[in-house]
């Protein structure tokens, strides 16, 4: 069975004096077409890195050191620079925080969306403007003809991410890369961008990537989850049913924080201690010592990323029972 | 305790703090050549202001939780500084268990300032990165109170560090050796040093991951439980202060829509702003329930709507809204809304 993303064992690296970081410690996870999946985890857990890495973004000092990342097909790791840049903006496009960041300030958004356009497409420069006006009213934004020749600056943070979105999407890619793209928005204006995130991958039937450390939004949006932690994806599967029933104790722990789960006033359910820096994350499971159930196992040896329940997801967790059919691993 | 305590100090119907038709506007016009325009053959010196907080009025009573919410730029922050003397109001009135404070000065101010402390939203920026954490401890506790021995302070700032879970033995060491969450319990610490009664607290855990956050959410409801401290909680997260807070004030645009009980405010919201911004709350685990969609943009504080500021984005608006500013009324237990349509019964 092949998926359209195959991300396996993934590794990436950081090369500093003192020796090799490994950031992303052997991730695996895949992504069939027009499915929405999301990545979860804290600040420093990895999970931008690993957006990154599906574009082959690292930058240096950082390097994939080991694993693969097959998109229809081809390893994306190795594929030469040249090759890469056919692919990334085109099949698979990336939208980030911060829109301000993200837009060139001195150039219209019109030349911004012909410009990525006419570097992937063999198109003239009229064809390209017809399908940056399509695009921008697809992303619903008044008056497009009028938006098309004004500046970024003119634009509030919510119509400048709808252009972000719209410009991801002009070359009518197969997977969006969204990393943590409504952190910077107020909430009502959060609502109306996962709105239209999702709406339009449904309808053009895209696959998206969602970046973040919300995992309300993660819950509402995407069918699939992995939650990662120092490095490593600690529990993944359906939304639903990971987020209702979570098996690892490191994802009980975030979904018994969150405020709106609890009666108000009670005490919160906190995750004593905070993640380990990727220089000294604990031998045997990176969660243990902050792990209500941590036993000597734990603190010993790494736990394998397993299937439980009934095989509909995949936990590291020596505290977790595996299938029984799956036997020990 | 090495402190004095504050004397007791007489609380009216004014509650502990209240604020009374409070008005903050920013100049921002710059400079006399910014400032002069041509028009119509003439050269007219125009000033330009940020209307940031209008006619603000509430009441917070003794122990209680008072949050503030609303996006950004709604002029929550100007006024939680207001609040403090930060920034001086232009117009209205600040009471401190029923003495007036916005008129005070610096000297004058002193005694009031040990009772009103705040935490700020970033622990990287609010605390001195030369300083050690005993150095930011010790100096409030020192200025207010100049004859306290050395010994003295050190027993304070040991049992404050251990009060908000962080070992005193790294008192001698600097914010960067802190994590996030650690810098924000020396930032809950040093506003604890001077024993306040009234702590404003401005974004405290929205710079903190989850599982950080509820470390320090805690703490602040033990902090409140064990000194009857009362806080008002600036923040946006809608979650958080449903979490918190016994009273919630939404605002938008510089102006106090509702203020409610937070239960009613949450189970019933009243004003339309305050309808669409719980629906857009992301909830675990449940789908999209379609959220209230607010037509056009939050216009600038520079140029405010007549009548109603929400007027432009208010599917319930009609000519009166358009022209006549809605007076905040209490309409049912406790709950204070300002909006036409609520008072008309249209809503």
């Amino acid at each position: 069975m092949s998926h359209l993303l195959e991300v396996n064992d993934l590794e990436v690296k950081f090369g500093l004096r003192q020796g090799d970081l490994t950031a992303i410690n052997g991730i695996s996870f895949n992504l069939d077409k027009g499915e929405r999946m999301g990545l979860v985890g804290e600040s420093g857990a990895g999970k931008s890195v690993t957006g990154f890495a599906i574009i082959n973004l690292i930058s240096k000092p950082g390097f994939i050191s080991g694993g693969r990342v097959v998109f229809n097909g081809r390893d994306l790791a190795a594929l030469s620079e040249e090759a890469m840049r056919e692919i990334r903006g085109n099949q698979i496009s990336m939208i980030f925080q911060d829109p301000m960041m993200t837009l060139n300030p001195v150039l219209t958004i019109g030349t911004q969306m012909v410009e990525t356009l006419l570097a992937h497409r063999s198109i003239t420069r009229a064809e390209a403007e017809a399908i940056s006006l399509k695009k921008l009213k697809k992303v619903q934004i008044p008056s497009p003809e009028k938006r098309l020749a004004q500046y970024p600056h003119e634009f509030s943070g919510g119509m400048r991410q709808r252009i972000v979105i719209a410009i991801a999407l002009v070359t009518d890619p197969e997977i969006i890369v969204a990393d943590e793209p409504t952190t910077a928005l107020d909430v009502t204006i959060q609502a109306e961008i996962m709105d239209l995130l999702q709406q339009l991958c449904e309808s053009e039937d895209t696959g998206l990537i969602l970046i973040t450390h919300d995992l309300a939004v993660v819950s509402q949006v995407t069918e699939k989850i992995a939650v990662m932690y120092a490095g490593k994806i600690v529990e993944s599967g359906l939304t639903d049913r990971v987020v209702n029933d979570p098996k690892h104790p490191y994802t009980q722990g975030l979904i018994k924080a969150l405020p709106g789960s609890l009666q108000p006033g009670a005490r919160l359910n906190q995750i004593p201690g905070m993640m380990p820096t990727l220089t000294d994350i604990p031998p045997g499971c990176a969660f243990n010592p902050r792990c209500p159930l941590c036993e000597a196992i734990c603190r010993d040896q790494e736990p394998p990323f397993i299937p439980v329940d009934h095989m509909t997801r995949m936990v590291a967790c020596h505290m977790v029972k595996p299938d029984p059919n799956m036997g020990t691993r | 305790m090495t402190t004095e305590q504050p004397k007791p100090m007489k609380s009216d119907e004014n509650g502990l703090l209240a604020l009374k038709q409070v008005v903050k506007h920013f100049d921002i016009s710059g400079g006399l050549l910014d400032r002069l325009r041509f028009e119509k053959g003439k050269i007219i010196n125009q000033r330009t202001t940020v209307k940031a907080v209008n006619n603000v009025s509430f009441t917070i009573a003794p122990g209680e939780t008072f949050s503030v919410v609303g996006e950004s730029g709604c002029g929550k922050s100007t006024l939680a500084r207001t609040t403090l003397g930060i920034y001086p109001p232009n117009s209205g009135e600040i009471l401190y268990r029923g003495t007036r404070i916005d008129n005070k000065n610096a000297q004058q101010m002193l005694p009031f300032r040990r009772k009103m402390q705040m935490i700020f939203q970033d622990p990287y920026a609010s605390l001195n990165p030369r300083k050690t954490v005993m150095q930011t401890l010790e100096e409030p506790v020192v200025f207010h109170n100049p004859s306290i021995s050395a010994v003295q302070v050190k027993d304070r700032v040991a049992e404050v560090m251990s009060q908000v879970g962080v070992d005193p033995k790294w008192a001698s060491r600097y914010p960067h050796e802190f994590s996030g969450g650690q810098r924000q319990r020396i930032s809950i610490a040093r506003a604890l040093m001077v024993d306040p009664e009234f702590i404003v607290a401005d974004e405290p855990v929205s710079a903190l991951d989850v599982s950080i956050q509820a470390q320090i959410l805690n703490l602040l409801m033990d902090a409140q439980a064990q000194r009857g401290l009362t806080y008002m909680f600036i923040t946006h997260d809608l979650s958080v202060v449903e979490h918190i807070s016994s009273r919630v004030a939404v605002m938008y645009l510089g102006t106090l829509c509702e203020l409610s009980p937070a239960k009613t405010l949450f189970d019933s919201p009243r004003h339309p702003y305050t309808q669409a911004l719980l629906s857009a709350i992301p909830k675990l685990g449940r789908k999209k329930s379609g959220h209230v969609k607010l037509k056009g943009e939050v216009p600038t504080p520079i140029n405010l709507p007549s009548g109603c500021v929400f007027h432009g984005r208010c599917i319930y608006a009609n000519p009166r809204c358009i022209e006549e500013i809605p007076e905040a009324r209490s309409v049912e237990n406790k709950v204070i809304v300002a909006c036409h349509a609520v008072e008309e019964g249209r809503l």
